[in-house]
């Protein structure tokens, strides 16, 4: 708390909740064409603007750091690192949206981000930035760290709300949505930790220098969390619409060994691939929507040309196989049935027919369920199998007897 | 209210109905498996897919709502697609096991597959095993996990209409599967009603399996006689190959959907209630010997019974006394009061017999387990407390009566052995007219055997004042005649001019003369049943 203090922590939610308007935030945030950075992009103020106005009912503000997407590990190092940035995020947005009761929902596995953001929670108790009539004003705000159990559904917003009632983790049909229906049957906003952390830097700087940081339409910086065959992996904090190559090649420092690079997935395991030849596009929602993939949660995994993509989609397929909630037909048994599919083929029983029959179930799939698991399930094997069909007839052909 | 198009044809429908609504009011069909108009809506299972035009993709008619100028597909090639691949999803790891899985023929994974499915099958991989396969999950229900598609039905029905929360889904993705929670069994007043609503074979019925193939069942509309609720049913039975069913015929018995009185609905205590129907029955009637070793047919027994009623016989000069009987239909109750109370002028006329109440809830169980008190109060014109039968008992008791009329009744049940051998030895003559044996009938020097409410057609009044109809599903057994015959033939004899040929001749009497009644006919009353003109307020128990 102490060295937080020392570099102004805190300063933007005492003004705010001391002397500005919550709809002055609100609008802040709004202009600042903040969008949500847990990976559907959503604009954040028009997210808080879905509220009902009239509602007699408490309204919830829940944090989602379920951080599950593999790739991505940007939300830990906010936790670890500055704790007391995402508090300060969740006074502010709380502050704007009415709230007076805050749960953050921690993965589970997240002992260490758990463990520092709890001890942070407990001093801005201490200090009263938490608590009843907190920076000496009438506002009350009461913050829950909730732990997780482990299941990468309970990262889909209506999952997450479901288990932190006490109940299994399956999402919620829709609509209602949860700014109208959402925990304990109240209205709830839901918003991803590093979206909560850029709101303190909007009110303290204002929402044009915020917009300007990043591209057209989307807002400030984003935290990139580069993987695999990197000279340098790690989290970069980068302006919205960086390249893609740029982030691989300058701030990553490339392929190791200067191997080939051979496939970049852009945003989590979900997104569907880039090929080494497609690296040039801009890291925005647009930029990437409109090269066939998504931003997601940024998690740039990379790829260089020793990786086998019969493997890579064997893990991703067990992946999706091992953490689909099983609610809907498609997706319980979609995922299951490609993983034994890829399964076979890696194991060396596949034929040439089977590739058909997993876009087939990828299709089948795609758009027919409750959440966007099965979505996201489906993209994967859609886009290795299209982007490298001959790999995968060839790793088939070779094996066949 | 909106103006949608479904299938090419305008429909104004309810603001605000979901698109499976609107279908099912259109009697337009559609797959559905987690859908159940009783329960809250799942989504799950993914088969309801339509198309809305100008929405790119399908969209589950179960959780849409309508929308003013929607235009919904049902059979367009997008929506049937969508059908086929969601059906060949839920099929991909359900076992081929249709030839020995009691569901068969009334599978809605058969019946689907057959309307939208026809593809062929891609699956080529090993099915998941599950462990539960013809496990008894409690006294009256089997389940196989690896039949169920997780509809989730079940668990709904335990979470939100019992309340009593029995079943879950446990496990992820493709090994979830439905169990009972540790420690705790399906043993509920309504269990059966899981395997109605199970779409598959994963819940059967222990009571019915490998009984009969269902295609061999024929259906009849019934109301249940259990108690004063009259839920609404169907008897399956089969009357086709009784050499294979030990002569039994009635198999099963489902609810029918009536929303005034069951919803879908039945309770196990009348679910499970059929087997009087073809046991211990009393298949011939039973008149005093008489005469020597004479020759008797039903003519005969009601000729001289109605000698015996008539008082013209020496010995029975005297006052008889009427147990009248709450399972009777209102025609038979009617019919009775003709008899015994207007032409006889018999003053002591009872039907309820004391201190046998059961169990009651507040959803449909009834503690009054009769079909027809309400009826009975109304025709006989009695009160509550007079319809008390231990009135006459104790007048029997001292000797007061020469003969009881009793109608379904079991003396000795009621009111013990030692009472029934004290009014048996001060009566002249006792009837007794019923379907099922018991001591009482042991013991009657008349046993007049009357068909059971599966075998003759009438109406029953529930506790709400609703009147009901019952049809004829199956033969009356044996010799034994509707009760509604044997008193035409009877008063016949006894020298009145009836002509009832079938019980609606007689509802039109009795709606002509009981106020309650009035304006009522079968055609009213239709298959949901019509409530009385009575006010509310004089109802039992209202």
């Amino acid at each position: 708390m102490e060295v937080a203090e020392g570099r102004g922590a805190y300063q933007t939610a005492r003004k705010a909740v001391l002397s500005m308007k919550p709809e002055e935030i609100v609008r802040a945030v709004t202009a600042s064409n903040l969008r949500g950075f847990g990976g559907a992009g959503f604009p954040t103020g028009k997210k808080w603007g879905f509220l009902p106005k009239d509602s007699k009912k408490p309204v919830y503000l829940v944090i989602n750091a379920d951080e599950g997407e593999p790739g991505t590990f940007k939300d830990r190092y906010i936790m670890e690192r500055d704790p007391h940035l995402l508090i300060e995020g969740i006074i502010t947005s709380a502050f704007a949206i009415g709230s007076h009761k805050a749960y953050v929902y921690i993965r589970g596995e997240y002992v260490q981000p758990f463990k520092r953001l709890q001890t942070a929670v407990d001093e801005a108790y201490q200090k009263g930035y938490l608590g009843k009539r907190i920076f000496g004003s009438s506002y009350d705000l009461d913050l829950v760290v909730h732990r997780g159990a482990g299941a990468y559904i309970c990262g889909e917003e209506t999952a997450l709300l479901e288990s932190l009632e006490g109940k299994r983790g399956l999402p919620r049909l829709k609509p209602p949505f949860p700014a109208v229906v959402g925990l304990f049957g109240c209205p709830t906003i839901i918003n991803n930790v590093e979206t909560l952390s850029c709101v303190p830097f909007i009110v303290k700087n204002g929402p044009e220098w915020f917009a300007g940081l990043g591209s057209p339409g989307n807002g400030g910086t984003h935290l990139f969390s580069v993987s695999g065959h990197v000279k340098k992996p790690g989290v970069y904090e980068l302006p919205m619409g960086t390249l893609l190559r740029e982030i691989i090649y300058r701030h990553a420092g490339g392929v190791p060994g200067d191997r080939r690079l051979k496939a970049v997935i852009p945003g989590g395991i979900s997104a569907k691939i880039l090929t080494a030849e497609e690296i040039d596009v801009k890291m925005d929602y647009e930029g990437l929507r409109d090269a066939g993939t998504m931003l997601g949660s940024a998690g740039v995994i990379v790829m260089d040309e020793t990786t086998c993509m019969v493997k890579a989609l064997y893990t991703a397929c067990k992946f999706f196989a091992h953490e689909s909630c099983g609610q809907c037909s498609p997706c319980r048994e979609g995922t299951g049935w490609a993983f034994k599919i890829v399964k076979r083929i890696y194991g060396g029983q596949g034929s040439v027919r089977d590739l058909d029959t997993l876009l087939a179930i990828a299709k089948g799939m795609e758009g027919r369920t409750i959440c966007v698991f099965a979505d996201a399930a489906a993209w994967p094997i859609q886009s290795y199998i299209e982007k490298f069909r001959v790999e995968f007839e060839e790793y088939i052909k070779k094996r066949e007897r | 209210m909106a103006n949608i198009t479904i299938d090419g044809k305008p429909y104004v429908v309810k603001d605000g109905v979901t698109l499976i609504e609107a279908i099912d009011e259109a009697r337009i069909p559609l797959p559905r498996y987690c859908y159940h108009p009783g329960l809250s809506i799942a989504g799950n299972c993914r088969i309801c897919q339509v198309e809305v035009e100008k929405t790119p993709r399908t969209v589950i008619a179960c959780n849409t709502r309508v929308a003013d100028g929607m235009v919904i597909h049902t059979r367009s090639p997008k929506a049937k697609e969508s059908q086929r691949v969601v059906l060949e999803f839920l099929l991909a790891n359900h076992p081929l096991d249709c030839p020995v899985c009691d569901q068969a023929g009334e599978c809605k994974l058969q019946d689907y597959y057959m309307e939208v499915g026809l593809y062929d099958p891609k699956f080529d991989e090993m099915k998941v095993k599950k462990t539960k396969k013809a496990f008894p999950i409690g006294p009256t229900v089997m389940l196989d996990q690896e039949r169920c598609i997780l509809c989730s039905r079940c668990v709904r029905f335990t979470d939100e209409i019992t309340k009593t929360h029995e079943f879950g889904i446990f496990n992820r993705g493709d090994h979830s599967e439905v169990d009972v929670t540790p420690g705790k069994q399906l043993d509920n007043k309504y269990s059966g009603n899981v395997v109605d609503i199970c779409p598959v074979g994963a819940l059967t019925d222990r009571d019915f399996r490998f009984k009969v193939r269902v295609w061999y069942l024929k259906s009849q509309k019934s109301v249940c006689p259990a108690c004063s609720r009259g839920c609404n049913m169907e008897i399956h039975y089969e009357a086709s190959r009784p050499y294979h069913l030990q002569n039994e015929r009635i198999m099963r018995l489902k609810p029918r959907e009536n929303h005034e009185v069951n919803q879908w609905w039945l309770c196990d205590e009348g679910r499970y209630a059929y087997r009087p129907i073809d046991f211990n029955r009393l298949k011939k009637w039973k008149m005093p010997a008489h005469g020597g070793q004479e020759e008797a047919d039903w003519e005969k027994v009601l000729e001289k019974l109605a000698f015996l009623l008539k008082g013209t016989g020496t010995r029975t000069n005297g006052r008889w006394a009427l147990i009248a009987s709450p399972q009777a239909a209102n025609e038979e109750i009617y019919l009775q009061k003709l008899l015994f109370k207007d032409y006889l002028k018999w003053a002591d006329i009872g039907f309820k017999a004391p201190g046998q109440e059961g169990y009651e809830d507040d959803f449909l169980i009834k503690r009054d387990k009769n079909p027809n008190s309400t009826g009975a109060l109304e025709i006989f014109g009695l009160s509550e407390a007079a319809s008390d039968i231990t009135a006459i008992v104790e007048k029997a008791k001292k000797g007061e009566f020469a003969g009881i009329w009793v109608r379904d009744h079991d003396l000795a049940k009621v009111f013990g052995e030692e009472t029934l051998r004290i009014v048996r030895q001060r009566l002249q003559v006792l009837v007794y007219e019923g379907t099922n044996g018991n001591p009482t009938a042991d013991c009657a020097d008349f046993v007049l055997a009357g068909a059971a409410y599966a075998e003759k057609e009438g109406s029953f009044t529930n506790f709400q004042g609703r009147v009901q109809r019952i049809w004829k599903a199956v033969e009356p057994l044996g010799d034994s005649k509707p009760a509604w015959q044997i008193l035409t033939r009877l008063a016949g004899f006894l020298g009145l001019l009836w002509n009832y040929t079938k019980p609606e001749s007689i509802f039109n009497d009795l709606a002509r003369e009981t106020p309650a009644f009035r304006d009522l006919s079968y055609k009213k009353i239709g298959d949901q049943g019509v409530v009385w003109r009575k006010s509310s307020a004089s109802l039992r128990g209202a």
